[in-house]
Formats: C-alpha cells, sequence, structure tokens
C-alpha cells in the first residue's frame, strides 16, 4: 500500500486510539457510577469481538471447511477456559492439518 | 532501592504479557501482510496504537479505501473500552505519577496491563507502571515485524493456518464470559446475529465494514444494557 495513502490512515487511527485512552486518565478523577454507561462498556467488548469473529473467522483461512475445524476447536477449548495462546495454537493446528488433509488425502 | 525493586516486579508482571503479545502480533503481521500491507506498515500500526481488535479493524478499511471518518469511528468504538480501564486506572495509580508518567502511561492502557495493574493491592507507582508496559510494549513491536517478515517466507498453508490465529484468541476472550453470564451470552448472540444480518442480506451488504462494527456492537451493548443493567459494572477484561 501506498504511504501517501497509508500514512492519513496510521495518523487518525493512532490519534484517536490515544486521545480514548490518555483524556480519561489524564481528566478524571472521581468514580462513575452511572448504571447504564458501566453496563454498556462492560456489554461493549463481548460484542465487538463477536461482531469481528462472525463471519469474518470462515473466511481467514485457505477454505471454510477448515475454518470450521479450527472454530469449532477453538469454541471446545475455550469453553473449558484454556489460555489465549493454547486456543489460538490449537486452532491454527487443527486449520494446518484440515488443510493438509484436504489438499492431499481427499 | 524500593523504586528500584517496584520498577522489577513490574518487569516480572508484565513478562506473561509480552509472551502473549509477540504470538498474537505475529498472527496481526501476517494478516497485515496478507491484506496488502509492507512489513515497515505492519510494524508501523503496531508500534503506535498497541490494541489487537482496532488493529484487526483497521487494516481492511485501509486497504479497502475507506473514509478516515469510518476510520477513527470505527477505533473510537472499538476501543472505547479502553476509556473505562483508564477511569479506573486513574484511581489506582499513586501520587508519584506526573503528567508525562499519565502521558506516557495511557499509550499502554490494554486489557492485559489493566488487569494486571488493577489485581496489585494497594496503589500502583510509576516505576512498577514502567516496569510493566515495557516488555509487552517490546513484544508487540516485536511479534508484528515478525510474524510479517515470516509470512514472505512460510508455505501458503501454513500462514492461512495462522490466519484463524486472532480469531481464537477472541472466542477464548468471549466464550468463557459468556459461559459464565447469560446476559453476555445474550449480548454475543444478538450482535452475530446483526453481524451475519449485514453480512448476508443485499441492501445491508454495502454498509462499510468499519460502521458495520460499530452499528452491530452498539446495539447489541445497548440492547443489553436496557435489558439487564449490571450495578456494579464491573467487567472481565478483553483483548
Amino acid at each position: 500500500m501506498k504511504y501517501s495513502a497509508f500514512l492519513p490512515y496510521l495518523l487518525v487511527m493512532a490519534l484517536v486510539t490515544y486521545a480514548v485512552r490518555m483524556i480519561p486518565l489524564v481528566l478524571v478523577k472521581k468514580k462513575i457510577e452511572n448504571t447504564f454507561v458501566l453496563s454498556f462498556l462492560h456489554y461493549m467488548p463481548y460484542a465487538v469481538l463477536s461482531v469481528m469473529t462472525v463471519p469474518a473467522v470462515f473466511y481467514a483461512t485457505g477454505n471454510v471447511y477448515s475454518a470450521v475445524v479450527g472454530v469449532i476447536t477453538a469454541l471446545i477449548l475455550a469453553f473449558f477456559k484454556r489460555s489465549l495462546l493454547l486456543v489460538a495454537a490449537s486452532a491454527s493446528a487443527a486449520v494446518l492439518v484440515s488443510e493438509l488433509i484436504i489438499r492431499f488425502v481427499i | 532501592m524500593k523504586e528500584k525493586s517496584s520498577f522489577l516486579k513490574g518487569i516480572k508482571a508484565g513478562l506473561p504479557i509480552c509472551f502473549g503479545y509477540f504470538s498474537v502480533a505475529f498472527a496481526f503481521g501476517i494478516f497485515a501482510l496478507t491484506s496488502g500491507l509492507s512489513a515497515v506498515q505492519a510494524w508501523l500500526i503496531s508500534a503506535t496504537n498497541v490494541t489487537s481488535a482496532g488493529q484487526l479493524a483497521a487494516v481492511p478499511i485501509m486497504v479497502s479505501g475507506g473514509t478516515l471518518f469510518e476510520m477513527a469511528a470505527t477505533q473510537f468504538m472499538i476501543n472505547l473500552r479502553y476509556a473505562l480501564m483508564s477511569v479506573s486506572l486513574s484511581q489506582k495509580i499513586d501520587s508519584s505519577f506526573r503528567l508525562k508518567d499519565k502521558l506516557i502511561t495511557a499509550f499502554m492502557v490494554t486489557d492485559e496491563v489493566f488487569a494486571v495493574a488493577s489485581s496489585q493491592e494497594g496503589e500502583v507507582d510509576k516505576k512498577f507502571m514502567y516496569g510493566l508496559i515495557l516488555t509487552p510494549y517490546i513484544g508487540w513491536s516485536a511479534g508484528t515485524i515478525t510474524g510479517a517478515v515470516a509470512g514472505n517466507v512460510l508455505p501458503d498453508i501454513v500462514i492461512s493456518s495462522l490466519g484463524i490465529a486472532i480469531f481464537a484468541m477472541f472466542i477464548a476472550i468471549v466464550v468463557p464470559a459468556a459461559r459464565e453470564d447469560g446476559k453476555t451470552l445474550i449480548c454475543v448472540v444478538i450482535a452475530i446475529a446483526l453481524s451475519l444480518a449485514f453480512h448476508f442480506i443485499p441492501l445491508l451488504k454495502q454498509v462499510p465494514g468499519g460502521f458495520v462494527i460499530i452499528i452491530c456492537a452498539v446495539t447489541a451493548s445497548a440492547v443489553a444494557t436496557l435489558l439487564f443493567p449490571i450495578s456494579n459494572g464491573k467487567g472481565e477484561s478483553t483483548s
């Protein structure tokens, strides 16, 4: 990607991300007590990650079948609360094995 | 003497985060490369942002030629949770923090750094904080450049397998929370249903990706908030 197009994006995202983190840390002195705001901020991360994952995860590998295998692997390990690292590594390994099978066996 | 040891204590607390970040950033580096960015561009994004979900959302906006407004709005919404963490941290840090220290710390308010800092007993001094954020930053930067460079030499099949790594990590954050708490599960189900609608319904498909994330996540969170407000608002950390 050309830097003339890339740099404005980089600048905007870095500034917004930093401002979101910096302004409350510097300015806020007292605790937030508004239930609506607190609840909204509690749910938001899970909603964001869910939206980003589905359906994109099914297009993230070589084909949708290996992605399904990877997702099932991740879901099972995540359900049993394994670490982020183990879940990510196992899902990748499961995808690799299924793509090898698809390519060389089937 | 006390200050020195609290810096080392911070380093020790930050090392597990560093290793975790290296691997996630490695996957981001590959993702950025396969999306059409250069290794240096991938590294620049990581070095100036340090936000996994935000960066993952930013790359498609860049390569699809989205507007700067779409970029700004998307980053704002995805990273809004950091504002809550910064508010919480503002209560946790001690009087050794000058404005300069707050300005530096703010750059590294991530889910994991926040979680570790919050779990400390009592207040946190600036030496500890500097120790805590140092190695995760190195891990995040180094992992990105390593992934982006490795992406050029690794076989295709390995790269496509690693493509699922970041998403698997997101699954590892969401699923345990949804398992513990039915209200979060409902929020997640709503978010996924909306996301699928925007992906498959012809008219909704026209909406740019960054806005889809905002619309779906805000709607799902707002519905969940209206249905099940949480009185203490204490959320689990995520990445």
